[in-house]
């Protein structure tokens, strides 16, 4: 079943047009990779899932997005996106306080309020993440304290605490080692069966490694879209296989 | 060769620096301590001031009483325009220069013009008389520049990645700018504080003309007082009690080391979080 259903999206910042008339759908329970070149626009397209581009100014959007058949650009209701729509930016990006109010904010921002209540969320959020054993003789440790991956785990753990539908990652191991790369990627895995993830990244093998779909960009156009095997192995578009084979970007 | 000398040079120039900055500063303090110390006796504490015991007290509670209320009027203010300015307003707004630009012109101007300002203006026409209320709108207006412009500065400190972390897990902008915001960029707006602190504290020249130079504790807030520093240039100019003048000094140096030492604190607290 498609969680994301886009209609000829085009997206503009001031008089730059940054997506081209996208139509596709993000099928639920699996997960979808991004690829393309710099400035292609995957990124654009990732932020426009939960409306992170309202906050730039000068950008526009057309055509439709719909999450679960509604149309998320007509709902008012946009914190209430975000809650469904979780997070995880390209830089580990935990709150300059302790691990347990970073994974708590999301809660107590949609109006938990019970201690008990919390303590049980955080703990899940945090073991839904992988960070749990890691973390939890210091949760009240800031968690600017921890290392690079186990922030990045954090910020996982922080979007899961409000209990998403679907997860938008934007290039999350871009700015770690690789021992703390196959960790997440092995948590996506993992994932992938609660929650509908997209993920945008740069490093073709790890599309391979963990995504079910692969949809490539170029200058604003969604190019080729399908099954990951089959992009990465017989690329319909010329392009597509061009930046596969490693010819340019 | 030449390498080595420049140098040498460039190395002598520096702690010729640091020791002539190091030197003055601790030269001014060991005079003032020298000077002031020996004349600080229980009577320059005495409740009420007359010319036997020429009591600072009244001047003590009025400079607390002048810092505390200033900043109650100016904190606020300069903090929510700031506010407004870094998370709310849109970029090129025509509003936002001009509150800019008018900041930055006040934050130039002599003490002595807000003092002017503060007579014809609180004293005078709304007809206040010489108060502790004159003179702290006075000084309120005097330190709201400084308050307004290193709140901001320590806003736009805050890196946007907190916001975006925020908004993506959907909360408002409010519990974002509350919540994240605020408490990542209290250290920098203290210290803004702690320097509107000293501001005030060592104002005389507005303060004269606006708050008088009653030396009583005020009675009420339309009541006239002077502050420490206001005390210290009445007693100087009159010329009869220098060595109180001096002791009054070493007070005040007491009270702005406790100040900053207690915000530091603060700011060290809050910014742990």
């Amino acid at each position: 079943m498609e969680k994301f259903r886009l209609r000829d999206v085009s997206l503009w910042y001031n008089d730059f047009k940054a997506l081209k008339d996208i139509t596709m759908d993000i099928v639920s329970g699996e997960v979808t990779a991004f690829i393309g070149p710099s400035g292609c626009g995957k990124s654009t397209l990732l932020k426009s899932f939960n409306r992170m581009n309202d906050l730039v100014e000068g950008c526009k959007i057309t055509g439709s997005i719909q999450l679960d058949g509604q149309d998320i650009y007509k709902d008012p209701n946009i914190n209430g996106l975000r809650k469904r729509v979780g997070m995880v930016f390209q830089k580990p990006n935990p709150f300059p306080m302790s691990i347990y109010d970073n994974v708590a904010f999301g809660p107590r921002t949609h109006g938990v309020k019970s201690r008990l209540v919390l303590d049980e969320l955080v703990e899940k959020a945090l073991r839904d993440a992988a960070v749990w054993e890691e973390t939890k003789d210091r949760l009240k440790k800031s968690a600017l304290s921890l290392s690079g991956g186990q922030q990045q785990r954090l910020c996982i753990a922080r979007a899961l605490a409000v209990e998403p539908q679907a997860l938008l990652m934007d290039e999350p191991t871009s700015a770690l080692d690789p021992i703390s790369t196959s960790k997440i990627e092995e948590l996506v895995t993992q994932l992938k069966e609660r929650y509908t993830i997209v993920i945008v990244t740069h490093n073709m093998q790890q599309a391979t490694r963990i995504s079910d779909k692969t949809a490539f960009f170029l200058l604003g156009e969604l190019v080729e879209y399908g099954k990951t095997e089959q992009v990465f192995s017989l690329p319909r578009d010329k392009r597509c296989e061009d930046y596969i084979t490693g010819r340019f970007g | 060769m030449r390498q080595k000398i420049t140098d040498t040079l460039l190395r002598v120039a520096t702690w010729l620096a640091a020791a002539l900055t190091f030197g003055a500063l601790f030269f001014l303090i060991a005079y003032i301590l020298t000077r002031g110390i020996p004349y600080i006796k229980p009577s320059l504490f005495a409740l009420h001031y007359n010319s036997q015991n020429v009591s600072l007290l009244p001047a003590l509670v009025t400079t607390v009483l002048m810092v505390l209320l200033s900043l109650a009027v100016a904190v606020p203010l300069g903090l929510f325009t700031a506010i407004y300015l870094v998370e709310y307003a849109k970029r090129g707004n025509p509003l936002v220069r001009m509150v800019r630009m008018t900041a930055e012109t006040l934050s130039g101007i002599p003490s002595i013009v807000y003092g002017l300002f503060g007579m014809l203006f609180f004293v005078t026409w709304l007809g206040w008389g010489f108060s502790i209320l004159a003179g702290t709108f006075t000084l309120a207006i005097m330190i709201l520049p400084l308050i307004l412009r290193t709140a901001e500065e320590s806003l736009k400190a805050v890196p946007d990645t907190y916001r975006e972390g925020a908004f993506g897990l959907g909360a408002g902008r409010l519990r974002t700018v509350f919540r994240i915001v605020l408490p990542a960029a209290a250290p920098g707006i203290l210290a803004g504080v702690i320097l509107a602190v000293g501001r005030i504290v060592g104002e005389t020249a507005a303060l004269t003309y606006t708050a008088g130079t009653v030396a009583q504790i005020p009675e009420s807030l339309m009541a006239s007082g002077r502050t420490l520093s206001v005390h210290m240039y009445a007693l100087s100019s009159e010329g009869l009690y220098t060595g109180q003048a001096y002791a009054t000094a070493v007070v005040l140096l007491v009270l702005v080391a406790g100040i900053n030492t207690l915000s530091a604190a603060l700011a060290k607290k809050i910014g742990k979080g």
